[in-house]
């Protein structure tokens, strides 16, 4: 494998099985799992290759159970791979050195370091000692950071009265105390209503610009990866299936845009049908699938034969095209 | 080691901040530590009254090893218990995944974290107990003599300390394991009693499986003068080996460690 030295992460034909020990249902099925066990691996992920560049943003999509969360933690070194290799920025992650772990952090939207009865600012010390930072560096960087995420009174108290977003906000300060280069987020805007999960992303974007950081980022909402990666790899049952960018990644999915005519008088969706695939018609408002390659006849066919008011040229949304995906499976 | 220090430090402190959140709790368990300390004074006061010996052991030397017993039972009330029983729970919630994050030794982490100092007074009475009782029955202390004291109790606790680890190490696997706090408080408090105190099988069983002895009859010794200094140095040895080997099982066990799921 060739090295690029502006790779900072390299995966190479990374695997990762669970073991897992098959037990029979019943009586009968646990007095033979118990003296004649038999196991089994279950492959989490499968002959992953990838490479990320420095001050990336790189977003995983997958649904439940795709293997996002097992790539992410072999790549920060929680989980050691069955097979393949892992390199992020000249270091091998599972070994944990302690100048590796330095330069990274994790964010896990559904788990949380702060100590639970207190208020943040002491977890923010406690984690500036581990990090071997001095009183007076711990308090510059935690003043930057809490302006950067327009937190304030918060920090002092106590975890437990803070609400959803000003706690993952708070997280998110203590993750960051050490200036890691490296950037893990699992799910960093779950459970957060719109405006806390607006709030997270744009800080995310602009810590990206001002620091150089790479960013690696999974999340059930297409709008996290829509706002912030440019990139995205898909991992569908533990292989990747696309690895590329956001907008390539619409088109690749789905042939087709969309095309929303607003008429002048009512017609019925019979009249439609030579033009391309009706998604939807109600009253004077048609919504056709027109695959791209027809898309300029199509519409000035449509400009001709009717009386519009109204027409609009866009893609199918983004959630929709994965959504089906994962439901229907397999994509080629 | 600076950082380690001030680490424990800030640890102690958060730890204390957050008993003292709760003031209420916190005036409970001074009282529930208050009764604890009651029940070991009652029970050493059956002492006094049988006048009854103890193995070869005379009342005042058996009471020497009440007070070693108190105190590293307030040790492993402030120290061991809060923290090794809460590695489960770091397992089961999957929060390890930040400490092993950390560039600090995860061991140190998860052994340290936390102090109760609710288990204070019960150190210093144990404390007290083992200097009255040994003065009572014709020690004259000297460095030496305290320093063969110090070291064993050192050594009684590291394996002590060891033993816990090593069964709260294995939740990696079981996640949840067997009440294992029982079980060493078992161990632990069969040393209440003068390990000649037992029949042979026991004895042997205590000196060399479980480490028993270790925990509470030899420091007892070691400050009446009695401990003979080649069991202080296989005790020193017995007590390295358990550390190294409780540091090799996490570095293995962690090797299996998958992550709780999201």
């Amino acid at each position: 494998m060739h090295n690029n030295p502006s790779d900072l992460i390299i995966v190479d034909q990374l695997s990762k099985y669970y073991r897992v020990a098959n037990k029979q249902p019943g009586f009968k099925g646990t007095l033979k799992h118990f003296f004649d066990r038999r196991s089994y691996d279950v492959p989490a992920v499968t002959n992953i290759s990838f490479k990320i560049s420095q001050g990336e943003v790189v977003g995983f999509l997958g649904a439940n159970g795709a293997g996002k969360t097992t790539l992410l933690k072999m790549m920060c070194g929680l989980i050691h791979p069955s097979t393949g290799l892992v390199d992020v920025g000249g270091f091998s992650p599972q070994r944990r050195q302690t100048a590796f772990l330095k330069e990274i952090t994790l964010v896990m939207g559904q788990k949380q370091q702060l100590i639970w009865d207190l208020p943040p600012m002491d977890s923010l010390y406690v984690n500036a000692a581990v990090y071997g930072l001095s009183d007076h560096e711990a308090k510059a960087r935690i003043n930057e950071l809490a302006d950067m995420l327009e937190l304030g009174e918060e920090l002092t108290r106590p975890v437990r009265k803070l609400s959803l977003g000003q706690r993952m906000k708070s997280e998110i300060l203590a993750a960051l105390l050490h200036k890691p280069s490296v950037l893990f987020l699992d799910e960093p805007t779950l459970g957060l209503d719109v405006n806390a999960q607006a709030r997270v992303r744009s800080f995310l974007s602009e810590y990206n610009k001002r620091t150089g950081a790479t960013i690696l980022l999974t999340s059930h909402y297409m709008a996290d990866i829509t706002a912030l990666c440019p990139r995205v790899i898909c991992i569908h049952k533990g292989s990747l299936f696309y690895d590329g960018d956001l907008d390539s990644l619409a088109n690749s999915l789905s042939p087709s845009r969309e095309v929303k005519v607003e008429l002048k008088n009512s017609c019925s969706s019979d009249q439609f049908e030579k033009y391309g695939e009706v998604q939807d018609l109600n009253d004077r408002f048609v919504c056709l699938l027109v695959s791209r390659d027809k898309l300029t006849d199509v519409v000035s066919n449509l400009l001709t034969d009717f009386d519009i008011i109204d027409l609009e040229i866009g893609d199918p949304p983004i959630e929709q095209l994965i959504g089906e995906l994962f439901i229907k499976g397999d994509i080629n | 080691m600076k950082r380690y220090i001030k680490t424990i430090r800030l640890f102690w402190s958060t730890a204390f901040a957050s008993q003292l959140e709760y003031q209420l709790n916190f005036l409970i368990e001074l009282l529930a530590m208050l009764g604890t300390l009651l029940g070991s004074v009652f029970i050493l006061s059956l002492f006094f009254t049988g006048g009854r010996q103890l193995g070869d052991w005379t009342w005042e030397s058996a009471l020497v090893i009440q007070g070693v017993y108190t105190f590293l039972d307030g040790l492993t009330n402030a120290l061991l218990r809060p923290n090794l029983t809460e590695i489960v729970n770091y397992v089961r919630e999957g929060t390890l995944d930040y400490v092993l994050l950390k560039p600090i030794d995860s061991q140190f982490w998860l052994s340290v974290k936390k102090f109760s100092f609710a288990g204070l007074p019960e150190i210093i009475l144990g404390l007290s107990i083992v200097f009255w009782a040994a003065t009572q029955s014709g020690t004259s202390f000297s460095f030496y003599l305290l320093s063969v004291f110090i070291i064993s109790l050192f050594v009684g606790f590291v394996i002590l300390y060891s033993v816990w680890f090593l069964i709260a190490a294995s939740s990696i696997w079981f996640v949840k394991t067997w009440n294992a706090t029982e079980v060493l408080r078992a161990l632990l408090a069969a040393g209440r009693y003068p390990i000649s105190a037992y029949p042979v099988i026991l004895r042997f069983i205590f000196t060399l499986v479980l480490p028993v002895a270790f925990l509470t009859t030899f420091p007892a010794e070691a400050i009446l003068g009695e401990l003979q200094f080649n069991i202080l140095f296989f005790g020193l040895i017995l007590s390295s080996l358990f550390f190294i080997f409780s540091r090799f099982f996490w570095k293995f066990a962690l090797k299996h460690y998958t992550s709780a799921s999201s």
